[in-house]
């Protein structure tokens, strides 16, 4: 998976989560929540929706590594990667 | 038919809490099943069909409406929550809502779901107390009313450090407490924030189907998303083992194994299922001791006609000033709640068959409880045409009343038995117990109480109020 793809996961998430959102012109190095009118239980949404959709677990201190799109792309898509190497 | 023997969750309740915690488990995965003593669901906003037409139990209209791009708001809070398309609840703004003081209510405050109306009327009516008013409205909306840990905190001594004018300040309790207070007199000011912002600052919607049709839209997500319900199965008992909570026992004597309960029934009704002996009050946590009447009149035209005006709710009270407590009599009629579902914006070519008339007053559960059959009968019979009359009195007075007579086809009413014996409540206490327990927690650490008495209030609290639980307590730690 590259980076754009993981990009794309994310986004597609939270067009589930906040269907009210327009997500056409999300700035990738800007924080999402600055962005976004993102709160704390759509913010445990994206984990959840990323441990049932994909099997990522991401603990709660890591958190901080989902702030914007582009560090999201960095810290997900290698967990991605690793998928079908644990199967 | 469901028939496991054990669940990840056991939801006690198909309230709109319970439906709401149980979509947000299921939907991540967890294996849910909600039972419910009740044939049908909905708690204590549900429906019930009598002589072939539906009657809306529970709150008027559902509060917290804001317009679609208003958000980190409630209703938009749990839309996002619950993966529901504000569209599916078809909601439908009020026409305006007043209230009303005075023997006939000549001291009148409007309001809609746009607050400039309210704080343009306090400017006319209570031109010294404006000011207060506006600091009051800055303070309820810098409140933070989701934090789990706030104080509590008199509401009646902070609203008065703003607002001097006795009579405006019950004009302002008055709604606020109709509409979710379990306390007598005064309110915690968390409550009263929550409640002024979901009435005033945001405002009152309805579907034109009334309650049901969120119901319906609840249960088909939960269905959706895999999970269980079985109906007419109450849990008479909640078996435990040192700190946890290990089964449930059903009222056919069935055990359910699970990993957490959840119980929406009430704080002091969910301490009588954790007791050794039943019927027995735990924990302490004192039942609520407010309840209320309810009055139906159903007529063949639409309440315009009678002259009766457009408004959607009045809140009304003959004196100056305003008591909120249980009564010493059967029914407190000197205020209360009048609600014409007829009066909402349902658009072009829609529009309720029927009018409709429903009255809500305080009322006294022990009073009601103590009579015998017949007595009961008479008692309903007795207080109906007097609560109907004296509610009128807030309305325009019809140029004509006989055709205001002529056009009642049916009539219903309900009491604090009736809530009792349909929502296993005591007392028939609606709002619950007047101490509420943010956390959810009992003496239990996998049993969680949502709805009532964890305290959101109102439909959309009460929704909010199953997430909170269910995303706090289990979700979050997986």
């Amino acid at each position: 998976m590259t980076k754009d793809e993981c990009k794309q996961l994310v986004l597609d998430i939270i067009a589930d989560i906040a269907p009210d959102e327009d997500l056409n012109d999300v700035k990738p190095d800007v924080r999402l929540r600055d962005q976004l009118q993102l709160d704390s239980m759509d913010f445990l949404d994206i984990v959840m929706e990323l441990r049932k959709r994909h099997g990522i677990e991401v603990p709660e201190s890591d958190y901080l590594q989902l702030s914007t799109l582009n560090s999201c792309a960095d810290y997900l898509t290698p967990r991605f990667n690793a998928i079908p190497a644990k199967g | 038919m469901n028939t496991r023997t054990h669940y990840d969750v056991v939801i006690i309740g198909a309230g709109m809490s319970g439906l709401a915690a149980g979509i947000r488990l299921a939907h991540f995965g967890h294996r849910v099943c909600i039972f419910e003593r009740h044939n049908s669901v909905g708690g204590l906003n549900g429906f019930y069909s009598h002589a072939g037409r539906k009657f809306d139990v529970g709150l008027h209209a559902m509060t917290n409406f804001v317009p679609p791009g208003r958000k980190g708001t409630p209703l938009t809070r749990l839309l996002r929550q619950l993966r529901i398309d504000r569209d599916e609840f078809a909601l439908c703004e009020q026409l305006q809502s007043r209230v009303a003081f005075g023997p006939a209510g000549e001291c009148a405050l409007r309001f809609t779901n746009d607050p400039t109306v309210l704080e343009s009327e306090i400017a006319a009516a209570f031109p010294a107390q404006i000011d207060g008013y506006r600091r009051l409205v800055a303070e309820v909306k810098a409140f933070d009313d989701v934090a789990l840990d706030a104080k509590p905190a008199s509401a009646r001594q902070m609203v008065r450090r703003h607002i001097t004018d006795q009579l405006l300040e019950d004009m302002l309790f008055c709604p606020l407490m109709y509409y979710g207070s379990a306390s007598e007199h005064d309110m915690d000011f968390g409550q009263f924030a929550i409640m002024f912002k979901a009435l005033f600052l945001e405002g009152f919607a309805r579907p034109l189907e009334g309650v049901r049709v969120i119901l319906r839209v609840l249960l088909a997500k939960y269905r959706a998303a895999g999970g269980e319900r079985r109906m007419k199965c109450g849990v008479q008992r909640i078996l435990s083992r040192g700190d946890r909570a290990l089964a449930v026992v059903l009222d056919d004597g069935s055990e359910i194994t699970a990993a957490h309960v959840i119980s929406s029934i009430g704080a002091p009704e969910t301490g009588q299922l954790l007791a050794a002996a039943p019927a027995q009050t735990a924990e302490g946590i004192p039942p609520g001791r407010l309840s209320f009447v309810e009055t139906i009149s159903i007529f063949r035209r639409h309440p315009a006609e009678f002259g009766w005006g457009r408004d959607s709710i009045v809140f009304f009270n003959d004196k100056t000033r305003f008591e909120y407590a249980r009564p010493a009599e059967l029914v407190d009629p000197r205020s209360g709640v009048l609600c014409i579902p007829n009066n909402f914006a349902y658009g072009p070519g829609a529009a309720l068959p029927e009018g409709v008339v429903r009255v809500t007053c305080l009322a006294n559960y022990d009073r009601w409880a103590g009579l015998d059959g017949e007595a009961y009968q008479a008692a309903k019979s007795r207080w109906f045409p007097e609560i109907q009359r004296r509610a009128t009195r807030f309305l325009p007075p019809p140029p004509s009343p006989a055709l205001v007579e002529e056009s009642r086809i049916a009539t219903d009413m309900f009491t604090p038995r009736t809530i009792h014996r349909f929502t296993g409540r005591l007392g028939g206490a609606v709002y619950g117990s007047p101490s509420k327990n943010r956390l959810g927690t009992t003496r239990l650490n996998n049993v969680f109480l949502c709805g009532t008495d964890q305290g959101f209030l109102g439909i959309v609290g009460a929704m909010l109020s199953g997430i909170s639980i269910a995303n706090y307590h289990i979700l979050r730690k997986k």
